[in-house]
């Protein structure tokens, strides 16, 4: 086997494929997305998924608590409650214009859900039922309001499955388990997106996918912290490749952490479990949460709740005195906790070998889900800058993308409501470009590129392992670009990973084949992992301030007056300090003001 | 308290092997480690060979089931404290191999997407809003909606490994969830499908399914409502 071909060789090896349109990621907002696509185009359209996993893997699928819309199912609500919740909740930081979209379109786009086949749980009336959750009010802020749309406590799952099932009947073209590394742009950034470059793990060939629209649907990238709910996949890759591509990624600096995450494993225990009724307790056995949000208390926004968790800790309140605090939700009782709360009672008795019913449970915040990510447009609609510009061809939705709806953090449920309101969208003006867009130019430069990357990477025979500059990666974000920051913890975390990324251009794996080489993913997966911590690092320091997630002990007020805008930053091509550039906030209707739970 | 644990895995990549062959490795455990991070440190530090698929890492993805000491099991939600300091692992079984513990999936959902394993009904209310369905006939189906799609339950079936025309019970599982929903029009399309030959009859009770399933869905149960709507259907 010859591990260094001549370019004649490789380009000749590359499959292609023609497509109408191509959409990355078979989550929520990609599977949404390809089913509009296919409604609006026809059956004899060309609609391709790509996924480096099996679809129904997709991230979407472990979200628990439930999807917001004002439907007044079970009490008064009105979607212009939740837009406010939503401005808020983001603190300040959204753009209004956009949420207004999606809190007014999450009605009919759950209703379109149930019509899918969605399994939501029911009210007695028939009709979905709906609960409360952290951060939705009634009135403007008055109390908490039942507002979520549920499955019990896999809301996700049946998401996922249900989206699936559809694009099965509606003949999408599946391409499972491809790795996609780079975007067809043949023309540079001006000239817009023809396609996509993967790699099939089961060959490890180099495949072009071409076409006239691209969708990124990629998910997150919470793997750049230790302690994270995200899954190992979720690594960042459609971010890291448009950035790469000289793209600017939005609001980077805002990351959240889920307040209860189970200790030292990360995975989430579910915001209902405190909808329901559940609160935190700390070292002394107090409500901590009183003190901190008298009005929402255990129910405050994530931001707010993981903060007042880490402050409870640094003033020697957690458990014992570590690292983490109580979730008490034994007065639940059996019923609510075996049918409401299953899989989450399943987790803890999994993990933790203790009865959710008699025991407390030990919990710490999480990171949790990226706020920033590529630039849209409400339509989806990548953003070349801050100006407005818009790359023909480019689309990204979900939690890739940063429309903006979530601004400094975002509210529980909301999330799930994003990648169906906005795949949605993306996927009807996709059908709409594709009706006047030319054939795609192929990108060979890109297809060579990929084909030389892997080449070289296969073939090196000393260097480190991506697994050992991963570990350095994800416990120095978690320790110093996390929940409490400081320009000196930042500006330190900025130079190390720099650090890392200068070793990880020597990685070396140990597999050298072609068949299923997860080896190799994993080390193109840690190049796109610190592309994601370096725009995270990089947008971080230079904001003053502290607003939503973003939380710095050398300034620890929010200033509206020089910072109520967001962050667009792109990458130095010669490795040195990104360029930021910033664009205003859109406010249209809730003037700013101070955030009080 | 770390425990040290030898870790048998079957290995067979056929790039480089002409079979399937066991290899020993030495880990250090903490007893609430999971398999899964057992093949993690291996991966990650010893031999970045061993291949597997994995993702969510807490039992909700249903990528990382393979045969534990014997068993069925998502590698993700096995502990060492359960599973001892010597424990086996292999790809499951009835699938195509396609690298150590990598199966070829796509007869699996081949048999998932035979089963018209969607809601078909395109009618939509005239008020717009949602269809009713009552919390008494949406737990018809309760119970098979939690289906991740792992093939530990149609991986462990007898009648499988011996016939792999058998429908088999992941897909049974898929199809009960939509027989048995009020919403749904292609009723009797879908039993159709489940009265072939190769379809619901083939089940022989053998519970395998049942024990294997990580989400503790009662398989043999569905199986059995499956077939009495077959015979109710047909006026038998």
């Amino acid at each position: 086997m010859t591990l260094v071909r001549t370019d004649a060789a490789a380009r000749a090896a590359v499959r292609t494929h023609d497509l109408d349109a191509v959409v990355v990621g078979a989550g929520g907002a990609g599977l949404y997305a390809a089913l509009e696509l296919k409604q609006d185009l026809g059956p004899q359209a060309r609609i391709g998924v790509i996924s480096k996993l099996y679809p129904t893997r997709s991230h979407t699928g472990a979200a628990q608590g439930g999807v917001c819309a004002a439907l007044a199912n079970t009490e008064e609500d009105h979607w212009e409650w939740h837009w406010f919740d939503t401005v808020k909740g983001g603190d300040y930081l959204v753009d209004q214009d956009a949420a207004e979209v999606m809190c007014r379109d999450a009605i009919e786009t759950i209703i379109k859900l149930e019509h899918l086949g969605l399994p939501f749980d029911r009210t007695p009336e028939g009709l979905i039922n709906q609960r409360r959750f952290g951060g939705h009010t009634r009135n403007y802020g008055e109390g908490p309001v039942r507002r979520s749309c549920y499955a019990a406590d896999r809301t996700g799952h049946a998401i996922l499955q249900t989206l699936y099932q559809q694009c099965i009947r509606a003949e999408i073209l599946f391409y499972d388990e491809y790795q996609v590394v780079d975007l067809a742009m043949p023309g540079g950034p001006d000239g817009g997106v023809s396609g996509v470059v993967a790699l099939q793990l089961a060959t490890g060939e180099v495949h072009s996918f071409r076409a006239r629209a691209v969708l990124f649907a990629t998910g997150g990238f919470g793997k750049i912290y230790k302690v994270t709910s995200n899954a190992h996949t979720l690594t960042g890759d459609g971010v890291a490749v448009a950035w790469r591509r000289g793209l600017p990624l939005e609001d980077m600096e805002f990351f959240q952490f889920h307040p209860t995450g189970m200790y030292k494993l990360g995975f989430l225990l579910s915001e209902a479990m405190r909808g329901e009724g559940g609160i935190l307790l700390n070292g002394e056995g107090e409500r901590f949460m009183e003190r901190y949000a008298p009005t929402m208390k255990d129910l405050a926004s994530r931001d707010v709740v993981s903060r007042s968790i880490y402050q409870e800790i640094a003033e020697g309140r957690g458990i014992d005195g570590k690292d983490y605090v109580h979730l008490d939700v034994r007065h639940l009782g059996a019923q609510v906790l075996n049918e409401k709360l299953p899989d989450m009672s399943g987790f803890i008795r999994t993990y933790f070998g203790i009865e959710p019913l008699t025991d407390l449970v030990p919990i710490q915040p999480t990171a949790h889900y990226a706020m920033g990510g590529i630039p849209t447009d409400i339509d989806g609609r990548v953003l070349a800058d801050e100006l407005g510009q818009t790359v023909p061809g480019f689309y990204a939705a979900g939690e890739c993308a940063c429309v903006s709806v979530h601004g400094a953090n975002r509210l529980g449920t909301n999330s799930l409501l994003d990648i169906l309101v906005f795949g949605r969208r993306a996927g009807i003006a996709m059908a709409q470009e594709l009706r006047s867009a030319a054939d795609p130019e192929p990108d060979l430069e890109a297809e060579l590129a990929v084909s030389r990357a892997v080449s070289e990477l296969r073939g090196r025979q000393d260097g480190e392992r991506a697994a050992t500059i991963r570990a350095e990666l994800q416990e120095l974000m978690f320790t110093k670009c996390g929940v409490h920051r400081s320009g000196r913890l930042l500006e330190e975390c900025r130079s190390e990973v720099r650090a890392l990324r200068e070793r990880a251009r020597h990685l070396v794996i140990d597999d050298k084949g072609c068949r299923y080489n997860t080896d190799l993913v994993e080390a193109l997966e840690l190049g796109f992992l610190l592309d994601c911590a370096e725009a995270t690092v990089e947008s971080a320091v230079a904001r003053m301030e502290s607003r939503g997630a973003h939380a710095r002990e050398d300034c620890p007020e929010r200033d509206d007056a020089a910072w109520l805008k967001h962050t667009f930053a792109f990458r130095d091509p010669d490795g040195g300090d990104a360029r930021l550039a910033y664009k205003p906030v859109t406010v249209t209707k809730f003037e700013p003001k101070p955030r009080v739970y | 308290m770390t425990m040290d644990v030898e870790l048998r895995i079957r290995r067979f990549n056929p790039e480089a092997d002409t079979e399937a062959h066991w290899e020993a490795y030495r880990v250090e455990a903490e007893p609430t480690d999971r398999v899964l991070d057992l093949l993690h440190q291996v991966k990650w530090y010893q031999d970045g060979t061993l291949t597997f698929r994995r993702s969510c890492a807490h039992g909700v993805c249903g990528s990382d089931a393979m045969l534990i000491n014997g068993r069925n099991l998502l590698a993700c939600e096995y502990l060492v404290k359960d599973a001892g300091t010597r424990i086996t692992v292999e790809p499951m079984k009835g699938l195509p191999v396609i690298k150590d513990l990598l199966v070829d999936m796509e007869p699996f959902w081949e048999q998932y997407r035979s089963v018209m394993p969607y809601l078909v009904n395109d009618e939509v209310p005239e008020d717009g809003r949602e269809r009713r369905q009552s919390p008494e006939e949406r737990a018809r189906y309760e119970d098979t909606s939690r289906c991740i799609l792992c093939a530990a339950c149609t991986t462990a079936c007898p009648v499988f490994w011996t016939d792999g025309a058998y429908v088999g019970p992941a897909a049974i599982v898929n199809a009960h969830r939509f027989i048995m929903d009020t919403r749904d029009h292609a009723h009797e399309e879908r039993l159709q499908i489940m009265a072939d030959p190769d379809g619901v009859w083939r089940c022989r009770t053998v519970f395998n399914c049942v024990e294997a399933c990580p989400r503790d869905i009662r398989i043999t149960r569905a199986i059995m409502e499956v077939t009495n709507e077959i015979s109710t259907v047909s006026g038998e």
